[in-house]
């Protein structure tokens, strides 16, 4: 089946180009790009207006399978990442049990590929049962097809074991994606600590529950001489932190979330659940940092934490509320809106942040558009408007502040390996 | 000509905290309670207000003092009262606070009081029912019926509140009645000093617009009015302060340091139950300065004002209305 887009702006930073023009995909893979193609194809898709751009890659996704399949499924991650302009999500593995096997990393694999919707691939867990006491098979994961190793949702708590993890994840060039945060300090604090914490009377996390294990990984990493990349980024100080490291020539990176670019804790107001996140929202101060270190280079990724909850969860108490909001068909929205509109970055800085640097990260060999390339493209009306509506969410789960409210820039249509799942915002699967 | 000035009307659905209320509605009730004072010095301390309205106090905390205090002015004021405690509810037995909230609604009751552990939890329930909700203490967050009740004993003792001096001593941290004191207090023109050990201070108080020191003695110069508060006892489990010992040293509040510091007329309070001996002796407790069986008496008056004030609110099951409409 053959695909043609024309008439787009194809924006391909790995390959520096940003151009109207063409491009024309067959049997899975980019045949060529230029101007006025004259082949003909099966779909032709007018992208007039459009931008045209290898898919998404979304570092950090929790898609609940297996165990908590009532939350949301690998078919039904997959779905929600397609609406959102991802080609593919990793999958972290806090799930019930934890990929820490083989077996749970060929399970997933299998398990998306049957979908034909957005390729997932395993994060394997660092340490067996994510409980920090004895390493992973970290080789023959790597071999099952795991992207990367993280206990996500927890750090790893001693920092002898993990000196080790990345010690002997450099071995195999693997990289560690490390959850910062020290579970004494945090305790069982709900929001962070500050002028509305003390105000809503609500239990204060102090950033430094944050900063210091970032802090302690870096330079445990430099000892390893291993490849660290910091989770869901979300203080001026851990930022602060991983620019000196990269200074220093350190195989630091980073990646932040949308939200912790476009909220504060002041939205916490309201008691709101389903703006309760870990890290938890942040200052101005902190969101000012962050986009300055999008700006230059210090943050490297844009991921979403998608994190799916029951409503009946969400529905309780804050203290008693699970973390976590969803977050895969709005990243893309949340990025033009607060980093694009305002001039900080233009859109092939934003598909660096989005697919390339992730590709970059992971080994991953998408992310490109040059001939020859798996054909993972993503078409995206960059001025459309539309409401994010309860109804029309693809996720199984709709634990989003965002809900009901207005966004710009919209995903029409998804290509993965050469095969349409989006057309003109119709689901295909 | 000076135009008399409008009577000022209540409007709120819900009592969650000070933080939603103006100056207005806190005189408004204030106001109101000196009537209700009145009342409960006749022989017969009773009015047919609320007769038919039915009041539940939703404790999902114990409390003696507060719940008492509810249930005594509801019944005042000619209301049938249902009392929940946590211990005898459903949430034992795994039931969602929203569950809770919805089989009260549906036994058609008008009021809820509410105490919870967790900030933000009557905020969560007056979401959920139509019927009034008035928060009776939430986490560390507010407690607004106390600040009340503290703030008319001042009014009462010194008669106004501009330039009036409080400082409130103890646990600051972990208190919903040092919260709702200051947002009252601030609204009404007085001035207030917050003192206790500095890992029972929270974050960035001072932008709630309080002075904080650390020295009891900065603290008691030039008060018009003390606000001890309770220092609980397992704070000190979790490494909070080192020991009760230092903490009476330090910021135990005793006649000594009273006569060396403090103002000759000084008014003492707490909002109970006290740890005689511990942030307050007995003979300062039991003294001439302290109001602190005054406060108790003055919480029933005042809660009646916030019942009377929400049982005949016209606007009861609709949202604010804008004040415009009203001018």
């Amino acid at each position: 089946m053959s695909i043609i887009i024309r008439n787009g702006r194809l924006v391909d930073p790995k390959n520096g180009v940003d151009e109207k023009i063409d491009i024309f995909i067959d049997k899975g893979k980019v045949q060529k790009t230029g101007k006025n193609l004259k082949d003909k194809a099966g779909t032709e898709i007018d992208a007039e207006g459009k931008i045209v751009a290898p898919g998404l890659v979304d570092m950090h996704t929790h898609l609940r399978e297996p165990g908590r399949e009532d939350k949301e499924t690998i078919e039904t991650g997959a779905r929600a990442a397609i609406a959102g302009g991802f080609t593919t999500v990793c999958a972290m593995p806090n799930t019930e049990p934890p990929c820490d096997t083989r077996a749970l990393a060929e399970y997933i694999i299998e398990k998306a590929e049957r979908t034909k919707l957005a390729t997932v691939l395993p994060i394997g867990a660092i340490t067996k049962g994510r409980k920090s006491e004895q390493l992973t098979e970290m080789a023959e994961l790597r071999e099952a097809g795991c992207a990367a190793f993280s206990d996500d949702g927890d750090s790893v708590k001693s920092a002898a074991l993990m000196r080790r993890a990345l010690e002997y994840a450099s071995m195999l060039g693997a990289l560690v994606i490390s959850h910062c945060e020290d579970r004494d300090l945090a305790g069982d604090g709900v929001m962070n600590e500050g002028y509305w914490s003390t105000l809503l009377g609500m239990k204060p996390i102090p950033r430094e529950a944050e900063s210091l294990i970032v802090e302690r990984d870096v330079c445990l990493a430099e000892r390893a001489d291993a490849r660290l990349h910091i989770a869901h980024i979300s203080t001026a100080e851990s930022v602060e932190i991983v620019r000196r490291a990269k200074k220093q020539g350190l195989k630091i990176s980073a990646e932040v979330t949308p939200h912790h670019f476009s909220l504060t804790d002041a939205e916490l107001k309201s008691y709101d659940t389903a703006f309760k996140v870990n890290p938890p929202l942040r200052t101005e101060k902190d969101i000012l940092a962050l986009k300055k270190g999008l700006k230059d280079g210090t943050i490297d990724v844009i991921a979403t934490d998608h994190a799916p909850h029951l409503e009946n969860e969400k529905e309780m108490e804050f203290d008693h509320a699970p973390f976590g909001m969803t977050a895969l068909e709005t990243a893309l929205s949340l990025s033009v809106e607060n980093l694009l509109t305002e001039g900080l970055l233009d859109w092939p800085g934003l598909i660096r942040l989005l697919s390339v640097n992730p590709c970059r990260l992971l080994g991953y060999g998408r992310g490109s558009l040059e001939e020859g390339a798996v054909a993972d493209v993503v078409v995206i009306d960059p001025s459309a408007k539309w409401v994010y509506e309860k109804e029309k969410v693809f996720s199984k789960a709709t634990n989003s502040p965002f809900l009901g409210k207005k966004m710009t820039a919209r995903v029409t249509d998804v290509i993965v390996s050469g095969r349409e799942t989006l057309r003109n915002g119709q689901m295909k699967y | 000509m000076m135009k008399e000035k409008k009577k000022h009307t209540w409007r709120h659905k819900d009592l969650l905290g000070i933080e939603n209320l103006s100056e207005e509605d806190l005189v408004l009730i204030l106001d109101q309670a000196t009537g209700f004072k009145e009342v409960l010095a006749r022989p017969i301390p009773k009015v047919p207000t609320l007769r038919g309205k039915t009041i539940v106090t939703l404790f999902c905390e114990p409390s003696t003092r507060t719940r008492a205090s509810f249930d005594l002015a509801a019944k005042r004021l000619s209301a049938d009262t249902l009392n929940i405690a946590a211990s005898s509810s459903s949430f034992l037995k795994g039931e969602s606070l929203k569950d809770t909230a919805r089989n009260l609604e549906a036994m058609k009751i008008d009021m809820i009081i509410m105490r919870h552990e967790c900030a933000g939890a009557p905020h969560f329930l007056a979401g959920e029912v139509n019927a009034a909700v008035i928060n009776a203490g939430d986490g560390f967050h507010e407690h607004p019926t106390q600040a009340l009740l503290d703030i008319y004993t001042i009014r009462e003792k010194l008669g106004k509140f501009k330039g009036v001096k409080v400082s409130i001593i103890g646990d600051i941290a972990h208190s919903r009645v040092a919260r709702s004191n200051i947002l009252a207090l601030s609204k009404l023109g007085a001035e207030v000093t917050v003192c206790g050990p500095k890992t029972l201070i929270p974050a960035e108080m001072e932008k709630m617009g309080v002075r904080v020191v650390y020295g009891l003695k900065d603290a008691l110069e030039g008060a018009d009015v003390i606000n001890v508060l309770r220092i609980q006892l397992e704070r000190q489990k979790k490494a909070l302060f080192p020991s009760t010992r230092e903490y009476i040293n330090l910021f135990g509040i005793t006649k000594e340091k009273l006569d060396r510091h403090a103002k000759e007329d000084v008014v003492i309070m707490h909002p109970g139950p006290v740890n005689r001996g511990v942030e307050i002796t007995q003979e300062v407790a039991d003294s001439r300065y302290s109001v602190i069986l005054d406060q108790v008496t003055n919480g029933v008056a005042v809660r009646m004002a916030v019942l009377f004030l929400m049982g005949h609110n016209k606007n009861l099951e609709q949202k604010e209305v804008p004040t415009k409409l009203h001018n």
